[in-house]
């Protein structure tokens, strides 16, 4: 099934350089685990794709409940010199959240 | 167990200066840290002292000084900033100043320096951390700064001096914190378990409102209680380095797990290996419990050895930015937004202003995800049309604004608001120095 992020978890954007940091958390532990299926840092970078990133790494923080994206090549050359309305990409965590993703079930997430 | 309370009075140069007062003076501080230092904050501040060799720090020294000083003061709380930028000695000068105009003569206030490398970066001229190329290939007659990220030992060897202000120029946000820590508990500088407990520390509460409810609230979803009278963080640090986070009663905000998660997470790329001038940083296995209200205890930072090379970053002018904006409403708002921003590249091209890169999108369709399918919510009823551009001179970049403007009357019908602006790009890029050639130096200044 479809599952809207913003319906199971909140995020936050950082950023250093040319580099967009997103933290994606899970408001309940048991959706961690269908979490770190659907949002993969294939995703992600699917999803930012019109940004022109050079790529994507994921952290996995299960004690949390959260997913840490990295996005590499993401804010138009780094805050200081990005011509974006939006340099430090702030809003890119809620953008995230505003995504459908394929929700796995309780049966595929426990195969 | 000895335990110290580090308060959070500034996240950034322009803060809110409220919280930090109400934190002085309802907090039971013993130290009161104002982080003010972004990326390039310094070099655009080492501009500013070019002008005038007393200038160069910031804007705001003074406001927050004659704000938070006079309950400090009467409480010893003990204060720590880097808002020396580009010109400690003058912030710390001036500090003093103030203190005397307060009538607190006898205040000791510390200039750390050191962290100007700009001699040493173009002496050394390293290879730059992003990109291709070394220091040097930026243009030496370009580059304005060059600033090592210094750890805490000069605000520790400042604190151990006596001062009850210490103003530092570029430190790393995170040290700035663990400074008094180190000088209350006597860390030792390689017990990493305790210098990454420090950090974490610092870390969360660098942004001051930002672990408070601050850059948190989505309404009916994460309500935060009293956003408009959002209190500041502060931290009850033990010896062990153990924390509980918290903010002063009946201020607005909110601490919880989720804001603690999101700050904690906050600017980090891989949580098990941040990098600071002090320890290498492992927040992978941090513990968190929510102890009461509004107060939420860590533990379980982890350290290793920190890194033997200090992070440089160096401000350099990169051409200049022109601006151009526009505003169309109702129906059609987003063909007519459309066709002003394809006029304006042609009119840009016929009268040959030249571009080295241009942005041309709607706010309030595009401009956040740059056309990215699956993010159009729905119809806006109005938008804006922005175009901006870097060009190698003031005068392309004037033409940008120039040309938006031109669309009131050369432009789609019903066109209003424009703004503009055109200005240099300070940039900046990094590079690595050996720790070994930086080393922080400590000046007293009494009022």
């Amino acid at each position: 099934m479809k599952m809207r992020l913003h319906e199971v978890a909140h995020a936050r954007a950082g950023d250093k350089g040319d580099v967009s940091m997103i933290s994606v958390i899970a408001y309940r532990a048991e959706d961690y685990g269908p979490l770190a299926v659907a949002l993969t840092a294939e995703v992600v970078a699917r999803v930012f794709e019109a940004l022109g990133l050079q790529r994507v790494e994921r952290f996995e923080l299960p004690a949390l409940g959260a997913l840490n994206f990295v996005l590499y090549g993401a804010l138009g050359g780094g805050v200081t010199r990005s011509l974006a309305l939006d340099a430090h990409g702030k809003t890119l965590s809620s953008s995230l959240l505003a995504f459908e993703v394929d929700w796995p079930t309780a049966k595929t997430e426990g195969a | 167990m000895r335990a110290i309370r580090i308060g959070a009075g500034a996240g950034f140069s322009g803060d809110r200066i409220e919280p930090a007062v109400e934190l002085a003076e309802k907090g039971s501080l013993d130290y009161l840290v104002f982080e003010c230092l972004a990326e390039r904050t310094i070099a655009l501040a080492q501009l500013a002292r070019r002008q005038d060799p007393s200038a160069g720090y910031d804007t705001l020294l003074e406001a927050r000084m004659r704000a938070v000083l006079p309950a400090c003061r009467d409480r010893g709380v003990r204060i720590v900033s880097n808002m020396g930028a580009a010109n400690p000695r003058a912030a710390a000068r001036r500090v003093a100043q103030i203190a005397r105009e307060l009538g607190q003569q006898g205040l000791k206030v510390a200039a750390v320096t050191g962290d100007d490398v700009l001699e040493l970066a173009l002496a050394e001229n390293p290879p730059l951390l992003a990109g291709t190329g070394r220091l040097c290939d930026l243009g030496t007659d370009r580059i304005l700064s060059a600033n090592a990220y210094l750890g805490a030992d000069g605000v520790v060897e400042a604190l151990a001096n006596g001062a009850d202000v210490v103003i530092a120029g570029r430190v790393a946000d995170p040290a700035l914190f663990l400074g008094p820590l180190v000088h209350e508990f006597g860390w030792a500088r390689d017990d990493w378990a305790m210098l990454a407990a420090g950090v974490l520390v610092g870390h969360l509460l660098e942004c001051a409102g930002q672990l408070s409810g601050g850059y948190f609230a989505d309404p009916g979803v994460k309500p935060v209680a009293d956003l408009a009278r959002l209190g500041f963080p502060f931290a009850q640090v033990s010896a062990d380095g153990s924390a509980v986070v918290g903010k002063a009663a009946g201020s607005g905000g909110r601490i919880d797990l989720r804001t603690v998660k999101e700050q904690l997470l906050y600017e980090l790329a891989d949580p098990s290996s941040y990098l600071t001038p002090d320890v290498t940083a492992d927040f992978s296995a941090v513990r968190m419990e929510q102890v009461g209200p509004d107060a939420v205890a860590l533990s379980g930072a982890r350290g290793r050895a920190a890194p033997d090379r200090l992070k440089v970053s160096v401000g350099y002018l990169d051409g200049f930015a022109g601006e151009g904006q526009i505003a169309y409403a109702g129906a059609q708002a987003v063909e007519r937004g459309r066709l002003a921003l394809e006029i304006v590249e042609q009119r840009l091209a016929l009268t040959g202003v030249a571009v080295d890169e241009l942005r041309r999108e709607l706010i309030g369709v595009d401009a956040i995800l740059v056309g990215a399918p699956g993010h159009a919510l729905s119809t806006p009823g109005e938008v804006r049309a922005r175009i901006a551009a870097r060009c190698a001179t003031l005068q392309a970049a004037q033409a940008i604004g120039a040309e938006v403007e031109a669309l009131y009357t050369n432009g789609p019908a019903g066109g209003g608001g424009v703004t503009r602006s055109a200005s240099p790009i300070v940039a900046i890029a990094s590079a690595l120095l050996p720790r070994a050639r930086i080393r922080p130096q400590v000046e007293l200044e009494v009022a």
